[in-house]
């Protein structure tokens, strides 16, 4: 039996360690420890539920487990066979345990080949990614393939890039390979820096070797012998286990001189990078590695014709990378059956926001907004409705109601105004108030600019002032024309992705949700009510008893009035912050 | 650690880290592997449950045998423990009583392997709540 625990950083941020540690001890303690063992492994996905325990062959899956509950978990189900009911996923639907990770809404819909290995292996432990067919296609195409026969298995699988673009992969590599020069660089783009979005660290912290499996296959495409992962510095665990991955390659002879005995030689090395949103964008981030400001430059030339130090340079992102060996395992007619017709295989998607399943899920690409946010991700919190999701984070536009049932695919989200990303999904629900959601996204691209270009810079600021006067109740209607203006100004002379999908959040939010806009600036108030300026705050006489709690309450004393006797709120003085309304015990507050 | 200097060395080291996954492996699709439930209460305990689990993962280990043994809870028949419960794929499961080791690898040679049935065969007298249409 094993009991695989979840060491992923949400995870591990509760305790898991210290679950590790106590499951160990307990069996040790009843003399099992010969029966079960305790394997470490990457992120199972279903983070709002962690720390996660998996019990395979069984497949019970237990969640939020808490150091304490181990001695119950091996007394019960190792030594007698139990499971543990009140720690078993309870559906929030029939509101019944569920016994195993096979009968749960959240896994039945998923199909995983970038996160494959992700909470089934010990990341630290090469032989249990080699024991799972690692670096067998990178053996085989050593020994067996051309570097053109492997690319075009590449082409031929149709995948296309997961960071946010969706170049052909395949292709990209074609023209690295093409490229000649004395030495070339392959990248991975593990700068990940979507707000909500965790795919890449998952990967790299759950299955490291996969991802140097793919650069070590990709050197050998396009013929370089140099890799560099580009990772941020925030990202302490899955540094530490792509460093722990790559000793243990070196040490099997997988990377460095002749691999395999083939002659091929190739090795990795990181560099930190310093968290700039801006150097997720390749030209950047070859800026930042080369030492210099991550700014990004004119294309063309790019990368494939010279990068890194002047040199040809393939980046692919990490999900993409993590795709790879699993194609040349399984086959490029494998891989191309799943999706749908220009967009194949499957995409990770992060859920967040006002969802019931926040985490970490694969689907097949294709698949519904409806299916994932209500059948995987197990509806809205609370019961709320909702309202909208913003797929492709802040240079990604928002999706609503009548998109539910659109097939999600790079090509589909484009024409809904949004764009895949890296695949960040924030899910919004009634009490979310638009204009305040596209200001937020933009206060993010006004920190991140890199300031290079005009158009980004400037008019990025110039977009938030006139969000901020509209949340504020001072906007007229002639702003929400000059924003779409603007926006359309940015977009088409922005220098990098960065400024040219920085207003999408505006463009979406306006064209779905003119209403609300209009709200703001017409009526003066956010329907959503989340607009602490557009909020009026009264007292229903007729309801107010004069207890006085919301005098005490007030912070600034903008309350008066004689004990017993209704109150009144000083509008001029309000601040607004609802202090009154929490307090009131007989619903005598009335807020607009 | 030695290095990997071929490709056949990289696949016969596969073959020899393999069985350490199988466990995990057969997690992914218990439906089409044959299933065996040992019933782990006090009582099956107490009658030598546990060696005859360990004898049923030894034997399917040795062979690569489709099979995957779990626990389960108390089933009922304290008289006859301890018990096991097998379900080959599209057949009704089928519980054994009195098993010791010995039985255990007939379970697993007879049954599982040729589809003989043998002695100490508990009817199964019960329903379960998942039946139930």
């Amino acid at each position: 039996m094993h009991m695989l625990v979840c060491g992923g950083t949400g995870c591990r941020a509760s305790e898991s360690e210290k679950i590790t540690e106590n499951l160990n001890a307990e069996l040790k303690k009843l003399g099992l420890e010969n029966e079960a063992q305790v394997v470490v492994t990457g992120c199972f996905g279903f983070c709002e539920k962690g720390p996660i325990v998996k019990i395979v062959p069984d497949n019970t899956f237990y969640t939020q487990v808490k150091p304490e509950d181990c001695a119950e978990i091996v007394s019960e189900h190792i030594l007698k066979g139990r499971k543990v009911s009140r720690l078993l996923y309870e559906d929030p639907e029939t509101q019944k345990h569920v016994e195993d990770s096979k009968h749960m809404g959240f896994y039945q819909k998923q199909i995983r080949i970038a996160l494959r290995n992700c909470g089934f292996i010990d990341p630290e432990n090469i032989d249990e990614y080699i024991a799972r067919d690692g670096y067998a296609a990178l053996g085989n195409i050593l020994t067996e393939m051309s570097p053109q026969q492997a690319i075009d298995i590449m082409k031929k699988s149709g995948l296309r890039g997961r960071g946010g673009g969706g170049f052909p992969t395949g292709l990209k590599w074609e023209i690295a390979s093409s490229n000649k020069a004395d030495q070339k660089y392959v990248v991975c783009n593990a700068d990940e820096g979507d707000p909500g979005a965790f795919m890449d660290r998952s990967i790299l912290e759950g299955d490291p070797h996969s991802v140097i499996e793919a650069m070590a296959i990709c050197g050998y495409c396009i013929g370089a012998n140099k890799g560099i992962v580009y990772i941020r510095a925030e990202y302490p665990l899955a540094i530490k286990r792509l460093k722990i991955a790559a000793r243990q390659a070196r040490a099997y002879g997988l990377l460095g001189e002749d691999v395999l005995g083939t002659g091929f030689s190739f090795d990795i090395e990181l560099r930190y990078g310093a968290g700039a949103f801006v150097c997720g964008e390749e030209t950047a981030l070859i800026k930042s590695m080369e030492g210099l400001r991550g700014e990004p430059t004119v294309k063309p030339p790019f990368p494939a014709e010279k990068g890194y130090l002047g040199k040809p340079t393939n980046v692919n992102n990490v999900e993409t990378y993590a795709n790879v060996p699993a194609i040349f395992l399984k086959g490029p007619e494998w891989f191309a059956s799943i999706g749908t017709e220009k967009s194949k295989g499957t995409k990770v998607f992060a859920l967040a926001g006002k969802i019931n399943n926040v985490g970490l899920i694969e689907v097949p690409m294709g698949i519904t907004l409806r299916e994932v946010i209500f059948e995987i991700g197990g509806g809205i919190k609370d019961g709320k409705k909702f309202k909208a999701v913003q797929t492709g984070g802040p240079s990604g536009g928002c999706l609503t109601e009548k998109h539910l049932d659109t097939p999600i695919d790079f090509d589909n989200l484009i024409a809904a105004g949004s764009m895949m990303g890296s695949g960040g999904m924030i899910v919004m629900d009634e009490d979310d108030c638009m204009v305040s959601v596209a200001k937020f996204y933009l206060e993010f691209t006004v920190e991140e600019s890199c300031g290079k270009c005009a158009p980004c810079r400037i008019g990025n600021k110039r977009l938030h002032e006139i969000l901020e006067k509209i949340c504020n109740g001072k906007g007229t209607e002639a702003d929400i024309e000059y924003l779409k203006n603007l926006s359309k100004v940015i977009k088409d002379t922005a220098l990098c992705g960065l400024g040219q999908t920085s207003p999408n959040p505006v463009l979406s939010t306006i064209e779905h949700f003119l209403d609300e806009y209009k709200a703001h600036v017409t009526e003066r108030i956010c329907p959503a009510g989340q607009c602490k300026a557009l909020k009026l705050y009264t007292i229903i006489p007729e309801k107010c008893t004069g207890c006085t709690a919301c005098t005490r309450a007030c912070p600034v004393g903008a309350i008066s009035g004689e004990k017993r006797q209704p109150h009144i709120i000083d509008v001029d003085k309000c601040i607004r912050c609802g202090a009154c309304y929490d307090k009131c015990k007989f619903t005598a507050i009335h807020v607009q | 650690m030695n290095k990997i200097k071929s490709l056949d060395d990289l696949r016969k080291m596969k073959q020899n880290l393999e069985n350490g996954m199988n466990i995990r492996e057969k997690s992914n699709s218990p439906e089409s592997l044959v299933q065996i439930r040992v019933a782990m209460a006090t009582c099956g305990i107490a009658s030598g449950a546990r060696a005859v689990m360990n004898t049923l993962i030894e034997r399917i280990e040795k062979d690569k045998i489709p099979a995957v043994v779990t626990q389960g809870g108390c089933m009922g028949y304290c008289y006859a423990e301890p018990t096991v419960e097998v379900k080959v794929p599209g057949k009704d499961p089928v519980v054994f009583g009195y098993v010791d080791s010995k039985v255990a690898v007939d379970i697993i040679e007879k049954y599982v392997l040729q589809g003989e049935l043998l002695e100490g065969i508990i009817p199964v007298n019960y329903q379960t709540i998942n039946d139930k249409k």
